[in-house]
């Protein structure tokens, strides 16, 4: 009877280790899928520059100042290496687009191209998807934090050197607000 | 107390978990008293039950296609409807669903509504009222809403909402013949007793109750998911402001969407036969909760302008 009941509680036992770790590998393996999903839409973006960049010219070819920072904050950011300096590219990178746009601002028949509203309504919508990839990107890294920690996955997670993921976090330096100028 | 996103949205599912429960606990009841005084040919019923279940799966199956059947919507030209194929994409980036077919239908009135079984086969619908009178914000509150029904689940779980409806009156009308065709048999049979005489009533008071309990229960749910995709989509933007702005403006519509009708609207945002407009009070038998209800729960989420102490 001892028997049956140790065989039972056995069974019971390796059938939770077995589930427990595998929603550890399939609650990590989200966290990276987000991670690369971040990348797609700055790709995206980066894509998106040399058209909205030609179009302005088209109206405001004078405006050489802003067209070389922003081919050099692109450039920058296609080239960058590792998280932490894509990440202050692509901040960098945001902050002469949106110069770019105050620009324009000042050329009514550039705001009424066809071209040049398409362009500005799909960058603000790539500025929006890259925003909520990262945010996406930080609920994955959360439920994966707090699964590795919690009882009593947190002996499952010990004993296969499961790691705590790092949350996207802006650059300090980048947090102050951009200083739109329109100087000329 | 502000509440906070995550208050909502447990207090939300919650209710609709105890909702579901009462609703089996009743069909159990019926289903229990069935078992007890009914003798003979099974057969027919559980044949009707099985029909019941299968209706219920095909409807949950193709709950896209008739939906944007009935309601007259045509796929979405990418590069006519830029804003919105842009909007859905981005919300269905933050939900980590994959992004829903997209649809328009010709219609002043501002509506919208998702169907699809599960986020890899979903469908989202707009008016073309909604996009001309709502801006990026309000318009991405929407689709907020609208994706969180899809990752809620929310289809599935009117499907399952629908066949317990139907088991209920199901046994409650397969009692109540046998209540109607068989008053001699029951004399015949041992004395039957004071025992068999309380679950007599109580039969007949399950009886004319039911079918009430039903419609009362399924609205109740379905209300509850409302408020929960209400809260779920603020949620998602982390941004409470737009789906209540957006709200606020369908408040103060008046017309009634042409292909209004009875059985697809509770997958619209607002009921688009304009019942919920103008309610202070949650009508019981409501599929959506009054839109002022809905928008002074946004709102109660929202840090105010003057940076407020947290409750």
């Amino acid at each position: 009877m001892i028997g049956w009941i140790i065989l039972i509680v056995v069974a019971v036992l390796v059938v939770a280790f077995i589930g427990i770790y595998n929603s550890l590998i399939v609650i990590r393996n989200r966290v990276r899928n987000a991670w690369a999903q971040i990348d797609v839409q700055l790709k995206r973006r980066y894509d998106l520059i040399p058209n909205l960049v030609e179009t302005v010219k088209g109206y405001a070819a004078h405006e050489r100042e802003i067209f070389e920072k922003i081919a050099e904050a692109r450039s920058l950011a296609v080239n960058a290496k590792g998280a932490a300096d894509v990440a202050k590219a692509n901040n960098v990178l945001s902050d002469t687009l949106k110069t770019l746009f105050a620009v324009a601002e000042a050329y009514p028949d550039l705001k009424a191209n066809q071209n040049f509203l398409a362009l500005q309504e799909e960058l603000s919508g790539t500025e929006n998807k890259i925003a909520f990839s990262r945010q996406f990107y930080n609920d994955m890294v959360m439920a994966y934090n707090t699964g590795i920690e919690v009882f009593p996955r947190n002996i499952v997670a010990g004993m296969f050197n499961f790691k705590e993921e790092q949350l996207y976090q802006v650059p300090t330096a980048e947090k102050e607000a951009p200083k739109v100028s329109f100087a000329r | 107390m502000r509440a906070t996103f995550y208050d909502l949205i447990n207090r939300n599912k919650w209710k609709t978990f105890l909702f579901i429960v009462v609703f089996s606990l009743i069909l159990a009841a019926v289903g229990y008293l069935l078992a007890s005084v009914f003798r003979w040919g099974t057969g027919s019923y559980v044949l009707f039950g099985l029909f019941i279940i299968f209706y219920n799966l095909v409807l949950y199956f193709n709950s896209d296609k008739i939906a944007l059947l009935v309601s007259g919507a045509r796929p979405a030209d990418p590069h006519e409807f830029q804003r919105l194929h842009n909007v859905v994409e981005e919300v269905a980036i933050a939900g980590g669903i994959p992004k829903p077919r997209v649809y328009v239908i010709d219609d002043p009135a501002p509506n919208a509504f998702a169907t699809g079984r599960n986020p890899k086969h979903a469908t989202l619908a707009a008016t073309t009222g909604l996009l001309s009178l709502m801006n990026r914000d309000e318009l991405q509150g929407v689709i907020a809403h609208e994706i969180s029904h899809i990752r809620n689940y929310d289809i599935l779980l009117m499907t399952i909402v629908g066949i317990i409806g139907g088991l209920i009156i199901l046994f409650r009308d397969v009692f109540l013949r046998w209540m109607w065709f068989a008053p001699r048999r029951r004399n015949d049979r041992e004395g039957g007793g004071p025992a068999q005489l309380v679950l007599l009533l109580v039969g007949i008071a399950l009886a004319i109750i039911a079918p009430i309990l039903v419609v009362l229960i399924r609205a109740a749910i379905s209300r509850e998911r409302e408020y929960l995709a209400d809260a779920s989509g603020a949620y998602l933007l982390r941004y409470p402001g737009g789906l209540a702005g957006a709200l606020e403006k369908l408040g103060a519509y008046s017309g009634k969407l042409r292909t209004a009708n009875g059985a697809t609207a509770h997958l619209f945002i607002a009921n688009p036969f304009g019942k919920d407009r103008g309610a202070v009070r949650s009508n019981l038998l409501a599929t959506h909760p009054p839109i002022e209800l809905r928008v002074r729960r946004l709102r109660s989420l929202e840090i105010p302008a003057d940076g407020g102490k947290p409750a």
